[in-house]
C-alpha cells in the first residue's frame, strides 16, 4: 500500500528528530560539549578542545551508537512478538525473554567457577555471552509459545511470562548464593542495564547481530500483514505459518538475546515503542510499522539515555529506571484502553 | 450434468481426526459434487461434524479415507500458494485487534498474487475495486474494522474472499450473530455473487428455512447419511424430519419450515 502524504511527512520529521537527538545525546552529559562542536568533531574530526575529542570518540559517540542499536533491536523484537502473539502487551521484557537471557548470562558470569579454566574462558568471551544469552531468551520464548498454544487468553500469556521471570530470578539468586562477591558485583552491575562502556569491538559484534535480526524481520513483513487477520486466514492466503513463526522466533531471540548480553535487561522499550509507532502512523501495515518502529526505537532510546546522563551533573542514573518510568505507564494505559493496538 | 463443471468433488470420503494412537471417524462414504455458479448450504445439528467436513474440504485436515478433488486435482497435492488462488474462506470468529481498514483487509486477499513485499499491482487494484463494487461497500472502505457492525464486517470479509479471485468460497456460519434483515441481505449477496461471477459458494448454517428459499442445493448432514440435492427434492424425500433427533420439532413441507410440537 502506498504511503499517505501524512505518513511521508512523519517519516521525514522523525528522521530529523533522530539526527538531532543523536547530536544532543553526544553533546550533553557531565561535561557538555556545544552542539556546533559536536557537528564539527563528527564531520571534520577537529574540535577546539582536545578533552572534548577524547570524550566524543571514546565515550559519547560509541554510547550513542549503542543506544540506537539497542533501541531499534528491542523495538523490532517487540513489534514481531505483538503480531505473532496477537497480543498488544507482548514484548521481550514482559514475556520473560530478558529474564531468560539474564539466566544465560548468570550461568556464565556466576556459574563458570565450577568449570575448568579453558572452557570458562571461552564462555566468558563476548561470543560465549551472546550465545548463552540468546539461548536463554530462545528457550523462554519457546516455552511461552508452547503455553500460549494451550491458552488463547491474552492475560494468561502475560502471567506466564511473569512466572518465567520469577523462575529465572529464583535460579539467579541460588547461583549468586554460591558465587564470589566479585562475580556477584559484576553480575549486579550488568543486570542494572547499561549502554556505556562498550568497546568498538563489542559494538561491531552487537551491530552484526542486530542487522541479522532486523534483516530477518524485513523478510517477514508480508506474512506479518497476513497474520493481522489471524492464523487461519493467513494460511488460507498462502502463508506458510510454521516457517513464518520460526523466522520470527529466531529474529526475536537474536535481537533480545544479543542486546541483553551487552546492555543488560532493558525494560519496556520493546513493548512501548511499537505502540507509539501504531498510534502515530495510525496503521497496522508492517511495511510502515517496520520503518517507523526503527526510527522511534532509536529516538526513544537516545532520549532515555540523555535523561539518564543527568546533563550538567556528575551522577548517572541506571538506564532501566528511565525506560521503566516511561514504559510502565504505557502498559497501564493500554490495559485501561484495551481496544485497538 | 457436465463433468467439467465441478469445482469440488469428493469420492467415498471419510472424515475425522487421526492421532498416533487412534482414528476417530465422524462420517464416511461422503460423495459430494459442488458445481460452478451454485450457492450451496451445509446444514446439520450442532456437533454432528459440519466443521470437520468444512476443514477437510478446505484442506486444513486430511481425509481419513477417500479423496477431495479441487478442479480435478487432489486437494492434498496443492501447494499452499496454489490452493490460495483457488479456494478462499470466510470465518465467524472476530479478527484480532489491529488498525486495519476495510480496504486493507480486502487488499490482503491479493497476497497470493503479490511480490515478496506485498506491493499491489494495477491488476490487484482492479480486482479489489471489483470486489468492493460487487459487495457495494464503497462507503465503508476507509473505516477501521472494529468501527463497523458485525454484518458489515462479514460482508467486508466476503469482499476479501472475492478479491482473492478463487473458484470457490467456503463460509463458516456467515449468518450467525446477524438479525433477520442482515441475514437476508447477506444471502441475497451470496446468491447474486454465484450467478454473476460463476463461483461456487458453500456455506454452513443453522437457518434452514432461509437456506431452503435461497440456495441452489443443500447438503444435509444427518447422523445416518449425508445427502446433497436441490431443496425441493430434499423436502419431497422428507429428509428434514430426520435432521434432528428430537420429538419437539416437526418439518412442515407445505411451508418449508420447522414447527414446534
Amino acid at each position: 500500500m502506498p504511503l499517505t502524504k501524512k505518513q511521508n511527512l512523519l517519516f521525514i520529521i522523525l528522521l530529523l528528530v533522530m539526527v538531532f537527538l543523536f547530536l544532543v545525546n553526544i553533546s550533553l552529559g557531565s561535561v557538555s560539549i556545544p552542539l556546533k562542536e559536536v557537528v564539527n568533531g563528527l564531520l571534520s574530526q577537529e574540535m577546539s578542545k582536545e578533552s572534548w575529542e577524547i570524550i566524543l570518540w571514546n565515550f559519547r559517540f560509541p554510547k550513542a551508537v549503542t543506544a540506537i542499536l539497542v533501541g531499534i533491536g528491542l523495538s523490532m523484537s517487540g513489534l514481531l512478538m505483538q503480531t505473532l502473539f496477537r497480543n498488544p502487551l507482548a514484548g521481550p521484557y514482559v514475556l520473560g525473554l530478558s529474564s531468560g537471557a539474564s539466566l544465560g548470562v548468570a550461568f556464565i558470569i556466576l556459574g563458570t567457577g565450577f568449570l575448568p579454566t579453558f572452557i570458562s574462558s571461552f564462555f566468558l568471551s563476548n561470543y560465549g555471552l551472546v550465545l548463552a544469552s540468546s539461548l536463554g531468551s530462545f528457550l523462554v520464548l519457546m516455552a511461552v509459545l508452547l503455553v500460549s498454544q494451550k491458552l488463547k487468553d491474552t492475560m494468561a500469556i502475560l502471567i506466564v511470562g511473569l512466572m518465567f521471570g520469577s523462575f529465572t530470578g529464583a535460579i539467579v539468586s541460588i547461583l549468586s548464593y554460591f558465587t564470589s562477591a566479585e562475580k556477584l558485583q559484576k553480575f549486579t552491575f550488568w543486570s542494572m542495564g547499561s549502554i556505556s562502556n562498550l568497546s568498538w569491538n563489542e559494538i561491531s559484534l552487537l551491530s552484526v547481530f542486530v542487522i541479522i535480526g532486523i534483516g530477518i524481520s524485513f523478510m517477514v513483513i508480508k506474512p506479518l500483514n497476513a497474520l493481522l487477520l489471524g492464523e487461519k486466514y493467513a494460511q488460507s492466503i498462502g502463508i506458510n505459518y510454521k516457517k513464518t513463526r520460526f523466522l520470527i522466533i529466531i529474529a526475536t531471540s537474536i535481537l533480545a538475546g544479543s542486546i541483553t548480553a551487552f546492555a543488560g535487561p532493558i525494560a519496556f522499550i520493546g513493548l512501548a515503542v511499537p505502540h507509539m509507532a501504531k498510534l502515530l502512523f495510525q496503521t497496522s501495515n508492517h511495511f510502515v510499522l517496520f520503518w517507523s518502529t526503527l526510527l522511534l526505537g532509536a529516538i526513544v532510546m537516545l532520549c532515555c539515555d540523555t535523561i539518564a546522563q543527568v546533563p550538567g551533573n556528575d551522577i548517572t542514573l541506571p538506564i532501566n529506571a528511565i525506560t521503566s518510568v516511561i514504559g510502565a505507564p504505557v502498559v497501564i494505559w493500554l490495559l485501561v484502553r484495551k481496544k485497538r493496538f | 450434468m457436465n463433468h467439467q463443471n465441478f469445482t469440488i468433488k469428493t469420492n467415498n470420503l471419510s472424515i475425522g481426526y487421526k492421532s498416533k494412537s487412534e482414528t476417530i471417524t465422524i462420517a464416511q462414504n461422503i460423495n459430494l459434487s459442488l458445481e460452478k455458479g451454485k450457492l450451496i448450504a451445509l446444514i446439520g445439528e450442532n456437533g454432528i461434524g459440519k466443521s470437520t467436513l468444512l476443514k477437510t474440504l478446505t484442506g486444513i485436515i486430511p481425509p481419513i479415507q477417500g479423496e477431495v478433488s479441487l478442479l480435478h486435482k487432489s486437494l492434498q497435492s496443492y501447494k499452499p500458494l496454489d490452493l490460495a488462488q483457488e479456494l478462499s474462506i470466510v470465518l465467524t470468529e472476530k479478527l484480532p485487534p489491529s488498525n486495519l481498514t476495510v480496504y486493507e483487509i480486502i487488499a490482503l486477499g491479493r497476497q497470493p498474487y503479490t511480490n515478496w513485499l506485498g506491493t499491489l499491482s494495477d491488476e490487484d487494484t482492479i480486482k479489489i475495486e471489483e470486489a468492493i463494487s460487487l459487495t457495494e461497500i464503497q462507503h465503508l472502505i476507509h473505516k477501521k474494522h472494529d468501527e463497523i457492525s458485525d454484518g458489515q464486517l462479514q460482508i467486508a470479509l466476503i469482499a476479501r474472499a472475492l478479491a482473492q479471485d478463487t473458484s470457490i468460497i467456503i463460509l463458516d456460519e456467515p449468518t450467525t450473530h446477524l438479525d433477520l434483515v442482515h441475514k437476508a441481505t447477506l444471502l441475497k449477496l451470496l446468491q447474486k455473487l454465484t450467478h454473476e461471477t460463476g463461483k461456487t459458494i458453500l456455506y454452513s448454517t443453522h437457518d434452514i428455512d432461509l437456506a431452503i428459499q435461497m440456495t441452489d442445493e443443500m447438503i444435509v448432514f444427518t447422523p445416518n447419511q449425508i445427502v446433497q440435492d436441490q431443496p425441493c427434492n430434499l423436502i419431497q424425500i422428507g429428509i428434514f424430519n430426520s435432521l434432528f433427533d428430537t420429538e419437539h420439532l416437526t418439518f412442515d413441507a407445505t411451508i418449508g419450515k420447522f414447527k414446534i410440537k
